[in-house]
C-alpha cells in the first residue's frame, strides 16, 4: 500500500467508524441536554440493538448474503422494528430507573445508570451467551474502487461502507430537522435550556423526556443493526467500549449540543483510524482520551459547547 | 365574578411556613397587585397557582375549578401565564422562537404531522408564525424577531416574556416584578403596556411588585403579605393608609419618625411622592 493509498484508507475508516459513533453520541447528549444526565446504560442499548435485530434475523431464517428487494425488505423492516424496540426500552429505562429520581440529587441518577448498565450487560450475557457472536452477512460487500471503477488500489471501499454512511447520515439529519422544526423539537430545545419555564408555557416535560430516550433509543438500536451488518460480529460487551467512545464523543463535541455529538463522533472515528493506521491500535485509546482531556483543559465546554452558568 | 380563589391556601417547607391560610380573590378584568415585604410569601403564591409548588393544604380555584396541585402545562392550558422575577427566556432561541414556543400548547398538529408536513400543518406553522410576529409587535419587538434573546437589551426581554406569557393565550397573567430593574422611563412604558394588556385584551392581571409608584399607579386592588398571611387589602388609599402596612414596611415606632433603614425611607419618599400625584 502507498502512503497515499492508506490515507484515503484511514479517511474512510474514520468516516465509517465517526458515522455510528455519532449516532450513539447523540443519545447521550439528547438526554444530558434534557436532564443533566449521563445516560451510562445507553451503550448498551446499542448493545441490545445488535442483539435485538439478530434475533429478528433468526426468526426470518436469514443466514447468507440476500440480494434485490429481499435485501432492502428485510433490512429496512428489522431495522424499524429494531429501532422501536431500543427506544421503547430506553423509555421503559427512564420510567423505572430514572424517572423516580428526577429531583434527586444528580449524583443518585448517574449511579442508577452505572448499574443499568451492568443490568443490561449482565442480561445480554445470559441472552447470548459470553463469547463472539456472529452476524449474518447479508449486504453484499462490492468493491467499489476496483470492481467498479477498474482502479488497481488495495484501498478497501465497499457497498458497506456506503450503506452504512447511507444509513447513519440521513438520520442525522432527519433528526436534525426534527429538533429544527417541529413542534416537539422546539419543545424538546426549550425544555433543555430552561425546564419549568418550558412547562409554563405548557410544554408536557415527562412526554418531553420520554421522546428524548425513545429517540435516543432507536438511534443508538440502529447502530447496533448497523454495525452488525458492517462487522459481522458483536458481544455482550461490546456496548461497554462503543458506549465509552460516543459519551468521549460527545463531550468532546460540548455535551448537550446535537451538532457537536455528531461532530465529536466524526473526529473520534478519524482519531481512531490515524491512531490505528500510524501508530499501533494498543496506542489508540490512550490517544483518544489524551486528546480530550486536552481539549477539555483548553475548552472545558468542548468543541461547540457554550460556556453555561450553573443553574440556580 | 371571581376568576382566581385561593381559600385558606397554605405552603410549608419543613418548618418554614412560607404562606399560611391566604385566602384572595382576583375578580375577572382586574388589576390586582400582591406586595410585602421581601419574604412575605409572594412569590410561593405564584409558584402555587401556576403549578411549580403543591399547596401544602387549602383550594386553589380557577374559573371555579379545582387548579391545587396541578401540573404546570396544565395549569398553562387552564389559562394561567406567568413571567419571571429574574427573568427566564429561552436564551439561545430568538425572540421569535420562544414566541412560537409559547404557541406550541395550542397548536394541533402531532409530530407526525410535523414531520411530514401536511398541507394542514403547513397552514397552521404559517399561521402561528404570523401570531407570534403579532405578539412582538403588540409589546413593541416587532423588528427584533430574529435577535437571539439573550443579546436583547434588558427592558425588551421582560416584553419578550410577557409576549411568549401571551401566547399561551391566557384569561388571567401573573407578573412576577414585571418593572425589576427598569429605568424611569422604561417603567412607565411598561406600566402603559400592563394596562393595554387588561383594557385592549381583556387580560386580568396580578402583579408583585416592589415600586409602590407602579403598584399604586396601576393596580385597582392590592393586597399586602407579611410572613405569608394577609395583613390588609382594598384599594391603593386604603392600604397606604392602613397602620398595619405601614408597620410591616417600616418596623414599629417608624411611623412617628424614630427610625428606618435606608430602603423604609426611600419607600416612605416614593409612598408620598405617589400620595402627592393624585
Amino acid at each position: 500500500m502507498t502512503q497515499s493509498e492508506l490515507f484515503i484508507q484511514l479517511l474512510i475508516n474514520g468516516v465509517t467508524l465517526g458515522s455510528y459513533l455519532a449516532l450513539i453520541a447523540l443519545g447521550y447528549t439528547m438526554v444530558y441536554g434534557i436532564i443533566e444526565l449521563i445516560n451510562f446504560a445507553h451503550g448498551d442499548v446499542y448493545m441490545l440493538g445488535f442483539m435485538i435485530s439478530l434475533t429478528f434475523l433468526g426468526f426470518l431464517g436469514v443466514r447468507g448474503t440476500l440480494g434485490g428487494w429481499q435485501l432492502w425488505v428485510v433490512i429496512f423492516g428489522v431495522m424499524l422494528v429494531t429501532m422501536l424496540c431500543t427506544g421503547l426500552i430506553n423509555m421503559t429505562i427512564d420510567r423505572i430507573a430514572y424517572k423516580p429520581l428526577r429531583r434527586a440529587p444528580r449524583l443518585a441518577p448517574l449511579i442508577t445508570a452505572v448499574g443499568m448498565s451492568f443490568m443490561l450487560e449482565n442480561l445480554g450475557m445470559i441472552w447470548k451467551g459470553p463469547s463472539q457472536i456472529l452476524y449474518p452477512d447479508i449486504f453484499p460487500a462490492f468493491d467499489i474502487p476496483n470492481g467498479l471503477f477498474g482502479l488497481n488500489t488495495m484501498v478497501l471501499f465497499t457497498t458497506k461502507d456506503v450503506f452504512l454512511m447511507g444509513v447513519t447520515i440521513p438520520l442525522m439529519v432527519v433528526l436534525t430537522l426534527f429538533i429544527r422544526r417541529t413542534k416537539m423539537g422546539k419543545a424538546m430545545r426549550a425544555t433543555a435550556q430552561d425546564r419549568e419555564a418550558a412547562a409554563l408555557m405548557g410544554i408536557n416535560v415527562e412526554n418531553v423526556i420520554r421522546t428524548t430516550f425513545f429517540i435516543g433509543g432507536a438511534l443508538a438500536g440502529a447502530a447496533g443493526m448497523m454495525v452488525g451488518l458492517y462487522l459481522n460480529t458483536g458481544r455482550y460487551l461490546m456496548g461497554f467500549d462503543a458506549g465509552l467512545l460516543a459519551f468521549t464523543s460527545a463531550v468532546l463535541g460540548g455535551i448537550g449540543n446535537v451538532t457537536g455529538a455528531m461532530l465529536g463522533g466524526y473526529v473520534i472515528g478519524f482519531l481512531n483510524a490515524i491512531s490505528d493506521q500510524y501508530l499501533s491500535p494498543e496506542w489508540t485509546r490512550a490517544i483518544v482520551f489524551t486528546t480530550l482531556i486536552l481539549v477539555l483543559v483548553f475548552k472545558p465546554s468542548g468543541l461547540l459547547g457554550e460556556r453555561t452558568p450553573e443553574k440556580s | 365574578m371571581a376568576l382566581l380563589q385561593a381559600q385558606k391556601i397554605s405552603k410549608h417547607f419543613g418548618g418554614l411556613t412560607a404562606v399560611s391560610d391566604l385566602d384572595l380573590m382576583i375578580e375577572q378584568g382586574m388589576i390586582a397587585s400582591l406586595i410585602g415585604p421581601n419574604g412575605a410569601g409572594k412569590t410561593t403564591f405564584f409558584n402555587m397557582v401556576s403549578g411549580l409548588y403543591k399547596p401544602t393544604s387549602g383550594r386553589l380555584l380557577f374559573e371555579d375549578k379545582e387548579i391545587g396541585g396541578l401540573r404546570p402545562n396544565r395549569v398553562t392550558i387552564q389559562g394561567i401565564g406567568r413571567t419571571f422575577q429574574n427573568i427566564r427566556l429561552f436564551a439561545n432561541m430568538t425572540a421569535l422562537e420562544n414566541v412560537l414556543v409559547g404557541l406550541n400548547c395550542r397548536l394541533k398538529a402531532g409530530w407526525a404531522g410535523a414531520l411530514l408536513r401536511p398541507p394542514t400543518v403547513r397552514e397552521e406553522e404559517v399561521k402561528a408564525r404570523a401570531r407570534a410576529q403579532e405578539l412582538l409587535t403588540y409589546v413593541g419587538l416587532g423588528g427584533q424577531g430574529e435577535t437571539l434573546a439573550k443579546n436583547l437589551p434588558y427592558g425588551l426581554q421582560r416584553r419578550l416574556e410577557i409576549a411568549r406569557a401571551l401566547a399561551t393565550d391566557p384569561k388571567l397573567l401573573l407578573l412576577d416584578e414585571p418593572t425589576a430593574g427598569m429605568n424611569p422611563q422604561e417603567t412607565v412604558d411598561a406600566m402603559a403596556l400592563i394596562k393595554r394588556l387588561r383594557d385592549e385584551l381583556g387580560i386580568t392581571i396580578l402583579l408583585i411588585e416592589h415600586d409602590m409608584k407602579v403598584v399604586m399607579g396601576i393596580s385597582e386592588r392590592i393586597t399586602v403579605l407579611d410572613y405569608g398571611a394577609k395583613i390588609a387589602e382594598g384599594t391603593p388609599d386604603q392600604v397606604r393608609a392602613d397602620p398595619k402596612v405601614i408597620e410591616a414596611y417600616l418596623g414599629k415606632g417608624v411611623v412617628t419618625g424614630l427610625k428606618g433603614t435606608k430602603n423604609a425611607s426611600a419607600l416612605l419618599g416614593k409612598q408620598a411622592a405617589a400620595g402627592t400625584g393624585r
